[in-house]
């Protein structure tokens, strides 16, 4: 009898002892592949469609121009890269960071760069000839205290209003809206006509792209960039007049918005029951992808010389297992091959201006077109304009405007929000 | 020594769950409220200690009063989906202890759909919850629509003021059954000597319920209320997958993940404090009661 208790005394100290010590025994090296350490891990949230596609491309590439690396897929899928920031930030805290890592370029990188986590690639883009491959515009959205962080693989354009040919030719609507009234007519033409919704929207930051289309229109180019460096300011009246306007374009919009991601805006485009639909440069290669030709594109009414950019891009994090090898994947990145290999899949242009557009499909090239001689504007749900924290505040602003329609709380939400996230330089 | 031989080796086996619930459970739980008491706001912010300022913020300084809606919405759909499913719980139990044929087979069936993920009914539920009308209905409005019942049509969960309510049907389906069982146990937990007694002292039938059987089941009823209290605060998955995180449906716990999303781990902490103290609240006082039954018995 006493054995036995013994004995049972012993088993929970074992069981205690061993739940512990796997409660701390982490293994830490598990994945890398140790030895010669030619691995290069590349973390992203391509796993599907276009994008595994233009992934492809550039392993390709970089298995020719980097032989002696072997390329690691660090991709995490789902939530359009909302599970991949979450794991790479604990990643990134835990001080394993792969060995790079995609962000999109701009304001959102700033999150990483005030932590520390990414390396200057200033001195790699004079080596590699980036700087006078990139346009000048460009260079000084990505130049941050004079140092430029990350390599941008692609140029999406967020402001381009594509529509149903058909639909808008039994409307008697031959020619694309140049400018916010003419655009009104038209919307209001095609309810005569007995469309429905002439306008197809999703929700959050579908209509936050929307929201800011119309606000180029109403301010222009310069004030609008200024509303994210703190030139222009949120509260004034023409903001007003913006938020508006786009109240009014909501109302030419389907009234189940909010249970719409943009692929179900875009399908009520292709049924024809709806005309238009504001989406960024990704929807050229769906609507192909689906085999849907009756659609057009221009840039949104009143946006024709601003080019609403957000680009994926690569960086150097802080502490990675081989920068060699990163830098030979970022090199590859910025390279005209490099480039090639991968937005001739993935449906978007690349960010060197000495592509030839005859590399490309139809859209692409007017694209590429367009990209050498517009302004460059930026987005803030797609971060080439705002961090993070300022993108979930205003998504849920514009979740809450597209229930009760509050022109005064949006304004005061949207100048909040800038107050508490702008980086004033 | 004697002592320690008696209480040493059950203590020693309860050791494992014990270490492990202190790390994970009460260690955490402390390491959250710091955190709810710094400014780390982002990922590379010192968390210095900034007192209750994350919490007032919550309540006065919160964009659009994010955090007060949320607890809002959060109100709505804890009140109808309690309320609902006690009544459905309840009449299905009583209809069960009336004595119906084949009465395993509807027990089943009423239990079955909380045997489903919130998850797998939400993305269902998410279709049958389609806002569209007319031409664009999808699911319930289409059937409505099909019957000539237009009328009925409803923008469920999109609706500006009463959406949750809608989110709340989807819950109420899937635990009504669970209540169902919880008081189908109640009932026939009553000894068969109090109805024999009401019966020959001439008791009517609702007499018998109302005045012999109810009372009886009041303890279930708190037990259920518990129950269905802490995980309507908690919810989050049904929520997520029938609606995605949005303004219209935000609740708390839907909030604590953007705000996580977004790097702000002090706004975050706070608002799982709020939702902890909320959860403490219902189920304290019901630890504390159950304990003193079980004293006293």
């Amino acid at each position: 009898m006493r054995l036995s208790k013994r004995a049972t005394a012993a088993a929970a100290t074992c069981l205690a002892v061993a739940l512990v010590a796997s409660g701390c025994g982490g293994d830490k090296d598990s994945g890398s592949g140790g030895g010669g350490n030619k691995n290069v891990e590349v973390f992203t949230w391509w796993a599907d469609g276009g994008e595994k596609a233009g992934l492809d491309g550039l392993v390709s590439q970089f298995k020719t121009d980097c032989s002696q690396y072997t390329f690691v897929n660090g991709a995490v899928a789902g939530g359009a890269g909302a599970n991949a920031k979450q794991v790479l930030a604990s990643r990134l805290q835990q001080g394993d960071p792969p060995d790079t890592f995609q962000a999109h370029a701009g304001a959102e990188l700033t999150d990483y760069i005030k932590a520390g986590q990414i390396e200057d690639l200033s001195q790699e883009y004079k080596d590699w000839g980036l700087t006078s491959a990139f346009p000048k515009g460009l260079i000084d959205s990505l130049t941050v205290n004079g140092k430029i962080y990350s390599v941008p693989a692609n140029i999406h354009r967020a402001n381009v209003l594509w529509s149903n040919t058909k639909v808008l030719q039994q409307a008697g609507i031959t020619a694309a809206p140049t400018s916010l009234p003419e655009f009104f007519t038209q919307l209001d033409t095609l309810k005569a006509k007995g469309v429905a919704t002439p306008l197809a929207l999703g929700k959050d930051w579908t209509q936050q792209m929307l929201f800011e289309a119309v606000l180029i229109s109403d301010l222009g180019v310069d004030k609008f960039n200024g509303l994210w460096n703190g030139k222009t300011d949120w509260a004034g009246s023409d903001v007003t007049t913006g938020i508006n306007d786009y109240k009014k374009v909501l109302s030419y919009t389907n009234k189940d918005r909010d249970t719409f991601d943009w692929t179900d805006a875009e399908k009520l485009v292709m049924d024809g029951k709806a005309a238009y639909q504001l989406m960024g440069d990704w929807e050229a290669a769906d609507l192909d992808a689906k085999g849907f030709k009756d659609y057009a594109y221009a840039p949104f009414p009143g946006n024709a010389d601003a080019y609403q950019w957000l680009a994926d891009s690569f960086v150097l994090p802080k502490g990675a297992k081989d920068a060699e090898g990163t830098k030979c994947w970022l090199k590859t990145l910025g390279s005209a091959a490099g480039q090639k290999a991968f937005n001739t899949k993935k449906g978007s242009i690349p960010a060197r201006t000495d592509a030839v557009p005859t590399d490309y499909p139809k859209y692409q090239q007017s694209a590429i077109a367009d990209w050498a001689k517009d302004k460059a504007v930026p987005s803030c749900p797609h971060g080439s304009a705002c961090s993070q924290g300022w993108q979930g505040a205003v998504n849920s602003a514009q979740g809450k405007f597209s229930s009760d329609g509050n022109v005064a709380a949006l304004q005061t939400a949207l100048a909040a929000a800038a107050k508490q996230f702008a980086v004033t330089s | 020594m004697s002592k320690l031989r008696r209480w040493g080796p059950g203590l020693l086996l309860l050791s494992p769950s014990l270490v492990v619930l202190a790390i994970f459970v009460y260690g955490l739980i402390i390491w959250t409220t710091k955190l709810s008491l710094s400014g780390k706001h982002s990922a590379i912010d010192e968390s210095k200690f900034v007192g209750l300022k994350n919490f007032t913020d919550l309540f006065t300084n919160d964009i659009n009063d994010r955090f007060v809606h949320s607890l809002k919405n959060l109100l709505i759909f804890t009140v109808v989906f309690m309320v609902g499913t006690l009544i459905l719980g309840l009449f299905w139990a009583f209809l069960l202890e009336r004595g119906v044929r084949a009465e395993g087979i509807f027990r089943s069936i009423y239990l079955f759909p909380m045997a489903i993920s919130f998850v797998a009914s939400g993305v269902v539920w998410r279709w049958l919850m389609n806002s569209g009308t007319g031409d664009q209905a999808g699911g319930i409005n289409a059937i409505f629509g099909k019957l000539h019942l237009g009328f009925l049509e409803s923008t469920w969960w999109t609706h500006p003021k009463w959406g949750m309510a809608a989110m709340a049907m989807p819950a109420i389906w899937q635990l009504s059954g669970y209540v169902m069982a919880l008081f189908l146990a109640g009932f026939r937990g009553i000894p068969a000597e109090l109805r024999e007694a009401a019966l020959v002292d001439g008791a009517s039938t609702f007499q018998l319920y109302r005045r012999v059987l109810f009372p009886q089941l009041t303890p279930t009823a708190l037990s259920v209320m518990i129950i269905l209290g802490h995980m309507s605060m908690k919810m989050f998955d049904l929520i997520m997958s029938v609606s995605g995180a949005q303004w219209i449906t935000e609740v708390p716990a839907v909030y604590v993940w953007q705000t996580l999303l977004t790097s702000d781990y002090a706004k975050a902490a706070a608002i799982s404090i709020v939702l902890l103290l909320l959860v403490a609240i219902v189920i304290v006082p019901y630890l504390i009661y159950n304990n003193r039954v079980e004293r006293s018995q």
